[in-house]
């Protein structure tokens, strides 16, 4: 009976930590669709970056925190340059263009990770050890307390910030009506800006978190990036802190299905809970309605 | 109208003129290889572009159907006894059916949702082809057979070129044909406004599902062709990266314009192969131009090139 | 906005004309070499990528003895000439780079193929170009059946396998739980555990997959470790993930003995493990364990050689995958040599005709049924103690 109870505390314990992480990422496409509604498909290259700048900057000679805030904020850097050069300049491209635009930002960044660092797989040191901490037969790692205490405090943070700061309820007023918005002396482009570069540090940040656990290589970000958006989109795309829950759903159904199905349709699950969502459920389990349909 | 007609057959007129004169400068094996390749390209193009460029819809998910046409094309044959042509055949027909059962609920959606949709079910077959590894070799592909017509067996690059050159012609006829016909005139319709286009009496969706099950089937058939030329096909066929290509050929070259898919497949063809020595740079330069077209040149290059010529003709 | 979009549109014009000038120089006709026409080997390898510590290592050793070959004279009075291109361990890059060898670089014979995927991949056309091929992967279906213009180098999977049970039957262990990844080798690893299993006496009572690009193997190591009575854990794979099983074996806190396959044979599997590699056993060739053979080994001599050049030129421990590459290439240069031209048939026939060969890898015989040439006594079982390799008697 426990050999049951400990294997689905397994699964149910690896399931929450990636869950956490597709949160995450999921949080960068809610907050910039908030802002601009774009959908950037570079996201997972944020991921990308946090892990890989910090690899190498410690591998430079730096210690690990300098070298995970110095990533975070190269990554910052990097959104916002796309929000500046991608999105901006981007007159007359429509909805299309603008999925193209990211989904080129996202090919350019993997093409330049591959050639600035390099193509192999690096893990990173865990922040406190890997020794594993026994809960009822099954082994959870201090990693994955450390990425969910890292949750928690954003989720905090990110509270704190859209209620009660004039900035974040900008971006709360952008999101429901853009146009009333700049009618109020709003200034919509400083927040497309600010916005990318707040999900960039939310996905270095993940980055970083993930990357003792799974490694991290100049592609890590594609898959990452899409399961972050099907976290979004399970918990309505626009809903920060429903693609948090998105994110646990999607992370846990994976989780579930390795364990008890098979490991070769895990990459599917996420795939499939997005033609779900999308489908039946376009405003997601939190969101407000916004799919158009025919 | 006659200005019409003759930009029309002038523009096939040009196009047999380069693919019969194409021998001429393809000196090596190699380069008939790339000249092949484009051709498929190209032929999937034309099909995704009257997708994107005259219907206004996207997909990014394309290569999904040229990689079922390519496996078709592989399993049918080796597995299950089937002759090549008959194999291509099923295999149009299957992915046909299959645009058609996944159009009807998937093109009610739009913009941000409808790629999404398209990008998951792309992927999704990219999975299963890794997966099911019994049937498809798994990751590391499986070896294709010859293509039989009359009882030979079709080798040699000469012999695939010109048979891909005869296919580029028909599909471009047909697409011409297709686009200046009252179909393509209600497709117009449908991607200047859906809700003018429906308030005239066009059944906006019936059109959709039409040009996306065409262009699903256009792009199975490229795929089984591939497989039998390649000799070999892999689960990357099927890869959100090759569906991307595909969207930034037609992107490149020019949405709604058949002149611009052979160009955009042609120039894409032939970049890994101009910077086969830089091939650590291809994807930065891939990303490039992806950004760079849609920022400075958002209707594509030919459309452009033809716009600014008329400016300087008129 | 104007002034960033006019900005843009100018670099896009200097980047298209600088890719025009490249595509010009491309093409341009090739300016008269030297008077020695060089002899080209061409190499498609799994540089980076997951497999990077197969690939890395074998594109090392070949540049580095080329270099000193040529020093020394080159082979027939002629250069070597390396032509490589990084396929990773993709099969489909793998096809499009070996057309490039053949049809483009008109290389003379090809050293390649780091994974099995990719070797098996290009089969079919180095046979219709009837051009010879010496793989650098272990799956025993390349070479079994035979392909006249196929050979290869490591060691199969089914002697790895053949090692691991008699060293499994010889403590005792007979309920095993088994995982292996997608790969060709992989696949062939696990088959011939499941077909050998019996024979010594072995039962698989666990038998899991993992997928391609999985970074997670906790759930298939579960369900192996919660199967009653499991008594051992063997893992088929190659590269990384062999060092994320290994994370993922220490971090559930696993104790039955553990053994890999010998697509772990380098120092970047222990080192990716972060401890987790101690106590793997798996069988390798022993060049890895050079200096703990006996002074009488036939191929002390050779191993200490290769082990000290590659060592001394790059900052990276010798690993069987070099070793794989340097025997390959000098069976190549020895069969030119003997066959006295780089005409094709004749050079695939004389490496048909190697005997008694010593590598750094091991001693080929090669026969017209045996493109691989090794048996089980250049195959040694080790067990990776303190970080490092330990020869097990």
């Amino acid at each position: 009976m426990s050999g049951v109870l400990s294997e689905f505390l397994q699964f149910l314990f690896s399931g929450l930590t990636v869950g956490a992480i597709y949160g995450l990422i999921g949080l960068g496409f809610a907050v910039i669709y908030n802002a601009s509604h774009v959908i950037n498909f570079a996201q997972g290259e944020f991921v990308m970056i946090g892990g890989m700048a910090t690899v190498f900057l410690m591998a430079a000679g730096l210690p690990m925190p300098l070298a995970v805030v110095l990533a975070i904020a190269g990554a910052a850097l990097v959104g916002w340059l796309l929000a500046r050069i991608g999105i901006e300049t981007a007159r007359g491209a429509g909805v299309v263009g603008l999925i193209i635009i990211t989904i080129g930002a996202s090919i350019l960044l993997r093409g330049l990770a591959q050639v600035v660092w390099d193509r192999n797989f690096h893990p990173l040191p865990p922040i406190s050890g890997d020794a594993p901490i026994h809960v009822f037969g099954a082994t959870l790692l201090p990693q994955s307390l450390w990425i969910g205490a890292a949750l928690i405090a954003i989720m905090a943070a990110l509270r704190f910030f859209f209620d009660h700061t004039r900035t974040g309820k900008a971006m709360q007023a952008a999101a429901i009506d853009p146009l009333a918005a700049q009618l109020m002396g709003i200034d919509i482009r400083r927040l497309v800006r600010l916005s990318f570069v707040l999900s960039a540090a939310l996905g270095a940040l993940a980055g970083v978190l993930v990357a003792p656990i799974t490694m991290t290589y100049a592609n890590v970000g594609v898959m990452l990036g899409l399961k972050g958006f099907a976290a979004a989109i399970v918990g309505g795309l626009g809903n920060p802190l429903g693609a948090i829950a998105g994110g646990l759903v999607v992370g846990i159904a994976e989780a579930m299905t390795a364990g008890y199905l098979s490991s070769a349709w895990k990459d599917v699950v996420a795939f499939v809970i997005i033609l779900f969502v999308l489908l039946f459920l376009p405003n997601g389990l939190f969101g407000r309605a916004e799919v158009h349909r025919a | 109208m006659s200005n019409q007609l003759l930009q029309r057959h002038g523009g096939l007129a040009l196009l047999a003129a380069i693919i019969a004169a194409g021998p001429l400068f393809l000196d090596n094996g190699f380069h008939y290889n790339v000249a092949i390749l484009a051709g498929l390209n190209a032929i999937v193009c034309i099909g995704l572009n009257l997708l994107i460029g005259h219907a206004g819809q996207i997909s990014l998910g394309h290569a999904g159907f040229f990689a079922l046409g390519a496996y078709a094309s592989a399993i049918l044959p080796e597995r299950f006894g089937f002759h090549p042509l008959g194999a291509l055949l099923t295999g149009a027909l299957l992915v046909g059916l299959l645009a058609f059962a996944i159009a009807r609920p998937i093109l009610r959606l739009r913009g941000h949702y409808l790629a999404m949709a398209t990008l998951g079910m792309g992927i999704i077959v990219s999975i299963v082809l890794d997966q099911k590894v019994d049937l498809t070799g798994g990751p590391d592909g499986m070896v294709v057979g010859d293509l039989t017509l009359f009882g030979q067996a079709l080798r040699g690059n000469l012999a695939w070129y010109w048979l891909v050159g005869a296919l580029l012609f028909v599909t471009t006829w047909m697409a011409l044909n297709l686009v200046h016909s009252p179909v393509g005139r209600a497709l117009k319709a449908v991607h200047g406004s859906e809700l003018a286009a429906a308030a005239m009496g066009v059944d906006v969706f019936h059109y959709k599902v039409l040009v996306f099950v065409l262009s699903a089937v256009l792009a199975a058939i490229a795929g089984s062709l591939f497989a039998h030329y390649n000799g070999f096909v892999t689960p990357d066929e099927a890869s959100f990266i090759h569906s991307i290509q595909l969207v930034t050929m037609v992107v490149l070259g020019g949405m709604a314009s058949i002149a611009g898919s052979i160009v955009g497949a042609v120039a894409l063809t032939l970049l890994p192969q101009l910077l086969a020595d830089f091939h650590d740079y291809e994807m930065i330069v891939f990303g490039a131009i992806l950004m760079g077209t849609m920022i400075l040149l958002p209707t594509g290059v030919v459309p452009t090139l033809a716009a600014r010529i008329r400016e300087r003709l008129a | 906005m104007a002034l960033l979009r006019s900005w843009l549109r100018k670099a896009a014009a200097a980047a298209v004309a600088g890719v025009a000038a490249l595509a010009l120089v491309q093409t341009a006709p090739v300016r008269a070499d030297d008077a020695k026409e060089p002899i080209r080997i061409g190499s498609f390898l799994a540089v980076t990528g997951p497999a990077s510590f197969l690939g890395d290592p074998e594109l090392k050793t070949l540049q580095l003895y080329i270099a000193r070959i040529n020093k020394e004279g080159g082979v027939l009075g002629r250069p070597l000439k390396l032509i490589h291109y990084d396929a990773q361990h993709l099969a489909k890059k793998a096809v499009t780079f070996t057309r490039r060898l053949l049809e483009q670089d008109k290389v003379d014979l090809i050293i390649g193929g780091s994974t099995t995927g990719t070797t098996m991949a290009v089969i079919k056309l180095v046979e219709r170009a009837q051009t010879p091929f010496i793989s650098l992967a272990g799956a025993s279906v390349i070479i079994d059946p035979v392909k006249k213009w196929v050979f290869k180098t490591p060691h199969t999977d089914r002697l790895a396998v053949r090692k691991i049970y008699t060293d499994m039957k010889k403590r005792g262990l007979t309920k095993i739980g088994l995982l292996s990844g997608p790969g060709g080798f992989d696949k062939s690893c696990a088959g011939n555990a499941r077909k050998l299993a019996g024979k010594y006496g072995i039962t698989i009572v666990a038998d899991e997959m993992h997928g391609k690009g999985d970074t997670d193997m906790t759930p298939q190591l579960t369900r192996i470790k919660n199967t009653p009575g499991v008594q051992a854990f063997l893992y088929c794979g190659f590269g990384a993930p062999t060092s994320i099983v290994a994370r993922n074996y220490k971090q559930l806190g696993m104790t039955i003995p553990h053994y890999q396959s010998h697509g772990s044979a380098s120092m970047k599997f222990i080192k990716g493990a972060q401890g987790g590699a101690e106590g793997v056993r798996l069988p390798v060739a022993a060049l890895l364990v050079a200096d703990q053979l006996p002074d009488d080994n036939p191929q002390k001599k050779v191993a200490l050689a290769y082990k000290q050049a590659y060592e001394s030129a790059y900052d990276d421990a010798v690993s069987t995958f070099g070793g794989h590459a340097y025997d390959a290439l000098m069976i190549a240069v020895d069969a030119i040599r003997r066959a006295g031209t780089t005409d094709k048939a004749k050079v695939r026939d004389a490496i048909e005709r190697t005997k008694n060969y010593i590598g750094a890898d091991g001693i080929y015989n090669m026969s017209p049924t045996d493109h691989l040439g090794l048996d089980e006594k250049s195959f040694v079982m080790v067990e990776v103690r303190d970080g490092t390799w330990k020869l097990l008697k």
